[in-house]
């Protein structure tokens, strides 16, 4: 029935080719609404396929293309279930809607078809990593993404920044995949076959625990590098030097979602460790409320968003490591409709004041692009999770599943509390400084609302992040009946089941968002003199947050630099004295010793002949003595 | 067909030695034109081959019979993607060394010499013939270092010559020894490898034989504390030097240590598991790390040869079905990219007659094509799954990881330092603003170089999609080489979980 | 019939004067004719010495021996003349070119 998948990678990907080769001839717009077109084109196919789920009877189908590297079970192949479905359709979906604002965003570029072919690339890769059927193929599309996103952070690749940000998120993301491939040996090792149907059937009889908690270990390892949680979030933040678009689809509503997805994948396994589990959901929650506390400070609009994304991501964390898997991929969703909505606001307020991202030199857009301060509000909103929008009932059903866990997680319940509460606080400071209030930008600046191929984007994803969230509430658990097939045999933590306590954790949850928004209206709707202080009666902790604790500034004082020295040790001490000088001592010592029996050949044959003789008479007598 | 094989390339020089040598314009296009015969007939060889274990297309004529030297060659799964590789690439190295103006001639005849040797050690069955062809390489070779290198050409090439000649003289006594002990066990003499596989070696006597070929294809591979040739030869050599240096010779370390030692020392090799995994690794390592700060493009890439080579030693040392196929297919791979690396650098070269990193940067935007072929390269070099260097990698590593857990290990740290020192290579010579003025007047690539380019890059994307195209052909091989171990020693293989029974390509 | 030890003793003689010829003269041809009547000296043994003990191995080395001299002298022969071109001197002390 679902057969025809495999064409919702090969679409956007034959876009990419279609476009890497013949897009220099396509005129400007039309290379764009191309890259649309194959994006769409696999939405509605993912759509299609999808049906089955929707309708409640559909089966998981493996479908089996061409064998790859049968020696260690890696070939490829797709595995169509309602869990690949409905990212297939948050990659596709969110993307179409993307790849149209970008048609404008990009307007005017010399690359402009250069960037829909990577940004096409990425789509058919990040689909391949959702669609399939083993981890090898997993991670095909897991280190495509990787390439990708360095293609498109730096794609403006004269400016130094980019290209050094393109590259630390490759080698950061590198580091996770380190961890990554070695959970993908113990994998293979312990089940001979790297395919997901042969290793989920099997988890339960070959799964030691311990083995479990390893592999489980290394995945999140791998999943820190790729959904930027500590220690390896580094790279998302300098990652925003990429075009807005790109942050949006990339770094905001799909990549960077790939390591929760690995793990909710992974479920089978997550099952035999809570050790694993719980560490899973510990790294997610110090990373929220972490990246959270760094996103109050941050002046520059794109990098709020981005410690938002981090901080959100922890959430999903929180949840899949929690065993909410349902929770966290709903969350996933929502966060994927609404961030994606906030960067491409994000985008169209940088594209109007001309590539300015400071936010205290913006205020007041509001008249100016009032759709797009319309819009970013409900996104907001969303992020805040004020509910009915859709951040609020993902968000509400991590914290519930939580607090319905118990035991160590009522501690990171109360982070996650928390978070919501500065998360509400720090998306109203950046509402408020952006679209409240007097300008206070440069004479020179002439903002303007976006083009209509910009702000239909956003209008498609407001409504998205209104409704969004009502696919699966206490009330419908439609999400979670949607993904049972995926989740068989998992054991699945619910939010709890009396109203009493949902209500109680729904009021919590509420009074949080509602608090941290009004905070942030109050301070931050005064005059700017007025907002500077308060930010200011918060030192140092808030210089603190500004400098992001200055993790950077750490990890190039006690990994970069000294690895670097390291090397140079290596190359120019060890390898260039050492090893090399001793091959070129043993040169030399043949040569001496060479020097030394120089004198031997006087060049006189009389001496030649001496020698000659004197020989052939040692010989003589030795052969008379010896008889 | 074999004969015809090693003869051509021969002939073909022969016939270039014929055209006097004022013509000087012809001889390069006539090299070129000849070294695609030698590639057609590997190309029908590699069609008509059979995926099946055991050598095919063997030749065997008395050459020397007294002593049981014969004419003996013959091709398997191991040995077929080698030679079709040389083959390829010998047209694209004359091809790219249209900057060589002096003595002409003689260059294109050293090249297809070179290429008749290194055809010949993939082909010998017989040590003593692998022996001529080992060494014959090696003159060649040393002309190309030594006459059209740059500055220090004469060390480089004394250097190669001295370092390779001295392991070939261990290795020489070590094939003497053998042959010795067959004529008096058996009473006939015979350099056959057929018939050496089978000799029944005191453990002393056998470790110190393996010992010896070891060290001659240690030393080849490089391996460290053997690879300090290397760089300089790299350095020194001109673009073809470079490329058939890297793509073929380097391979002749690891093919030799998968043909001669793991077959004649089966005992010997299992019990050197821990010492050649440790080099390995060491180099994987070793080579990585000082890659990272070289300040010359070349050196760079030669010492990420050194790097990615460790991974073929380690998957042949592993031991196990993945390890040994991808140890082969890797061979291929690091020929095709290192080679296009070798060949993109020398491009470079050509046009701003440096190979500092640090006289470079913003040249994405005076010759976008060469970046982007170059970004190509590098991700195919770091491994990128799609790409060949993947397969190769990921073989390896997986498949040695049931038999040496910690080593593999240690080096999948390889795979992040090479993202590390190729993406900082890029970085610095490519992006940014071209802020040097010879660096924004630079011309893009000419037709002929992406002519030259392109069918790597096939070969890559292929290789790296539909592996099944050489795997098929190289599998039945590997898997003798590793049924022979199981046979004649003590090593059990092991066998992670239950393998290839989810998977049947076409069943539905 | 001649014993076999007056041979020998002839050759002995030879032997000596050719040796000691090579050692004091130095005529580069001079020189090398002593080098033949060493030859012809160990020639000389081995024939007489063949013939004693009934062996044509001793005239068959002996063959072999007088096709390698004639060779040999006409390569020496030939650099002798090439060098006495060159230096218009045979003195071998002369020549010392190849010290070390």
């Amino acid at each position: 029935m679902a057969d025809f998948v495999w064409l919702v990678i090969a679409l956007p990907l034959a876009g990419a080719v279609f476009l890497h080769f013949f897009g220099k001839y396509v005129k400007e717009p039309l290379s764009g609404w191309m890259a649309s077109a194959a994006i769409g084109g696999a939405f509605v196919l993912a759509a299609i396929a999808a049906v089955p789920f929707i309708q409640g009877g559909g089966e998981p189908v493996t479908i089996s293309l061409w064998e790859w590297m049968p020696a260690i079970g890696a070939n490829f192949e797709l595995l169509w279930d309602p869990l690949a479905a409905l990212m297939a359709l948050i990659v596709t979906g969110v993307g179409t809607l993307i790849h149209v604002f970008a048609i404008g965003y990009m307007h005017g570029d010399e690359r402009f078809h250069r960037f829909f072919t990577n940004l096409n690339l990425f789509a058919a890769s990040m689909l391949t990593l959702v669609l399939a059927g083993n981890y090898a193929m997993l991670f095909l599309g897991w280190e495509l993404v990787g390439l990708c996103s360095y293609l498109l952070i730096g794609f403006w690749y004269t400016r130094t920044t980019a290209s050094a940000a393109a590259k630390k998120a490759f080698i950061v993301n590198r580091i996770g995949d380190f961890g990554f491939m070695i959970g993908l040996m113990l994998v293979f090792t312990v089940f001979g076959t790297l395919s997901f149907a042969g290793i989920f059937e099997r988890a339960g009889q070959e799964l030691t625990s311990g083995m479990a908690t390893a592999i489980g270990l290394l995945f999140l390892v791998g999943a820190t590098g790729k959904s930027a949680q500590i220690p390896l979030y580094v790279w998302l933040p300098d990652a925003m030097e990429g075009p807005t678009p790109v942050s949006a689809l990339i770094h905001a509503a799909t990549m960077v979602t790939a390591g929760v997805y690995v793990i909710a994948r992974s479920a089978p396994i997550y099952e035999f460790t809570p050790v694993a589990s719980t560490v899973v959901a510990s790294v997610g929650a110090l990373t929220a409320i972490w990246a959270a506390s760094i996103a109050l400070a941050q002046r520059d609009i794109k990098k709020v968003l981005a410690y938002s994304t981090i901080s959100q991501l922890g959430f999903m964390f929180l949840a899949i490591g929690a065993r909410a898997y349902v929770a966290g991929v709903f969350h996933l969703m929502t966060h994927a409709f609404f961030k994606a909505l906030l960067f491409l606001g994000a985008g169209s307020v940088i594209h109007a004041m001309s590539d300015e991202q400071d936010m205290h030199r913006m205020g007041g857009l509001m008249r100016k692009m009032p759709l797009t301060a319309t819009t970013m509000a409900i996104g907001a909103l969303a992020l805040a999770g004020i509910p009915p929008l859709a951040g609020f009932w993902s968000k509400d059903e991590i914290l519930a599943a939580d607090f319905a866990r118990g035991g160590w997680f009522y501690v990171l319940w109360i982070i996650g509390l928390v978070t919501a509460l500065l998360t509400a606080f720090y998306i109203a400071r950046l509402w408020v400084l952006v679209f409240y209030g007097e300008p206070r930008w440069q004479e020179d600046a002439h903002p303007h609302e976006s083009p209509r191929v910009m702000t239909l984007p956003l209008i498609a994803l407001a409504f998205l992040s209104v409704v969004g969230g009502l696919v699966n509430t206490p009330f419908r658990l439609g999400l979670e009946h949607f993904l049972e097939p995926s989740f068989e045999g998992v054991h699945i933590q619910e939010a709890p089941t009396d109203w009493l306590t949902l209500g109680i954790l729904a009021a919590l949850s509420i009074l949080a968002a509602v608090v941290g928004v009004g905070a942030g209206v109050l301070a931050y709707r005064r005059p700017p003199e007025r907002w500077r202080r308060f930010e200011e009666s918060f030192e140092p902790l808030w210089g603190t947050w500004e400098l992001a604790y200055g993790v950077d500034d750490l990890y190039g004082r006690t990994l970069v630099l000294p690895g670097r020295r390291l090397a140079e040790a290596a190359a120019f001490s060890v390898d260039a004295k050492g090893v090399d000088g001793a091959v070129n001592g043993v040169g030399r010592l043949v040569r001496g010793a060479g020097d030394w029996a120089r004198p031997l050949q006087t060049g006189f044959v009389r001496n030649y002949g001496v020698l000659f003789l004197a020989g052939a008479l040692v010989v003589v007598v030795w052969l008379v003595a010896s008889g | 067909m074999l004969t015809a094989l090693i003869l051509l390339p021969v002939a073909a020089a022969i016939v270039v030695a014929l055209i006097p040598g004022r013509r000087r314009e012809i001889h390069l296009p006539l090299g070129i034109a000849l070294s695609v015969m030698p590639l057609a007939l590997a190309g029908y060889l590699f069609w008509v081959f059979e995926p099946a274990a055991g050598f095919q297309y063997v030749v065997d004529v008395p050459w020397y019979e007294p002593w049981g030297i014969a004419w003996n060659l013959g091709v398997d799964g191991i040995s077929l993607p080698m030679v079709v590789l040389t083959t390829l690439l010998v047209p694209i190295a004359l091809a790219a060394s249209t900057t060589i103006t002096n003595r002409t001639k003689e260059f294109v005849m050293y090249t297809l010499l070179l290429e008749a040797g290194m055809i010949g050690a993939f082909l010998a069955l017989d040590l003593f013939l692998f022996f001529v062809f080992f060494e014959a390489m090696l003159i060649p070779m040393y002309f190309i270092i030594g006459i059209w290198g740059t500055e220090r050409r004469i060390y480089a090439a004394v250097k190669f010559f001295i370092y390779t000649a001295f392991g070939s003289a261990l290795m020489l006594a070590a094939i003497i020894g053998l042959a010795l002990t067959y004529a008096s066990q058996e009473g006939s003499a015979s350099f056959a490898l057929s018939d050496l596989a089978g000799l029944d070696l005191s453990v002393g006597t056998e470790r110190m034989f393996f010992a010896a070929f070891a060290i001659a294809f240690a030393i080849k591979v490089p391996l460290f504390p053997f690879h300090t040739w290397l760089p300089d030869a790299h350095v020194e050599a001109p673009t073809a030097g470079s490329v058939l240096l890297a793509a073929v010779l380097l391979k002749l370390g690891t093919y030799g240590l998968l043909r001669f030692n793991l077959s004649l020392f089966p005992d010997a090799s299992v019990d050197a598991i821990p010492i050649m995994a440790i080099l390995a690794v060491v180099g994987i390592i070793y080579g990585a790390v000082v890659a990272i700060v070289q300040p010359d493009l070349k050196k760079l890439v030669a010492y990420s040869s050194v790097s990615h080579l460790g991974f073929i030693v380690l998957g042949t040392f592993a031991l196990t079905s993945g390890g040994l196929q991808g140890a082969v297919i890797q061979n291929v791979n690091h020929g095709l990219t290192t080679g296009a690396l070798f060949l993109l650098v020398g491009m470079i070269y050509d046009r701003r007659h440096t190979k500092k990193i640090a006289d470079f940067g913003g040249l994405q935007k005076t010759v976008p094509l060469l970046a982007g072929f170059f970004l190509f390269m590098t991700f195919a070099s770091i491994g990128l799954p799609g790409l060949n260097g993947f397969v190769g990698e990921f073989l390896v590593l997986i498949g040695s990881y049931p038999a040496l857990p910690s080593f593999t290990v240690i080096a999948a740290l390889g795979v992040v330092l090479a993202a590390i020192y190729l993406l900082w290579a890029y970085e610095r010579v490519f992006t940014g603003v071209p802020d040097k003025e010879e660096n924004s007047v630079l011309s893009d690539l000419s037709g002929r170089e992406i002519a030259l380019l392109v069918p790597i890059a096939v070969l890559i994307v292929v290789i790296g999609l539909y592996p099944k195209l050489l795997l098929d052909k190289i599998t039945p091989s590997t898997e003798a080489v590793l049924d022979r171990i199981v046979e004649q020693t003590d090593y059990t293989m092991p066998e992670p979980g239950r393998i290839g029974d989810v998977f049947v390509a076409g069943d539905e | 019939m001649v014993p076999v030890g007056w041979y020998m003793a002839l050759a002995a003689a030879l032997f000596l004067i050719g040796a000691l010829g090579m050692l004091l003269r130095r005529n580069a041809l001079v020189m090398f004719m002593c080098i033949e009547l060493m030859l012809n000296a160990v020639n000389l043994t081995l024939i007489s010495a063949g013939r004693a003990m009934n062996d044509l191995n001793g005239q068959v080395a002996v063959f072999f021996i007088l096709v390698v001299a004639a060779a040999e002298v006409v390569v020496g022969l030939a650099i002798i003349v090439a060098i006495f071109r060159r230096r218009a001197t045979a003195s071998v002390d002369e020549l010392s070119e190849l010290r070390g």
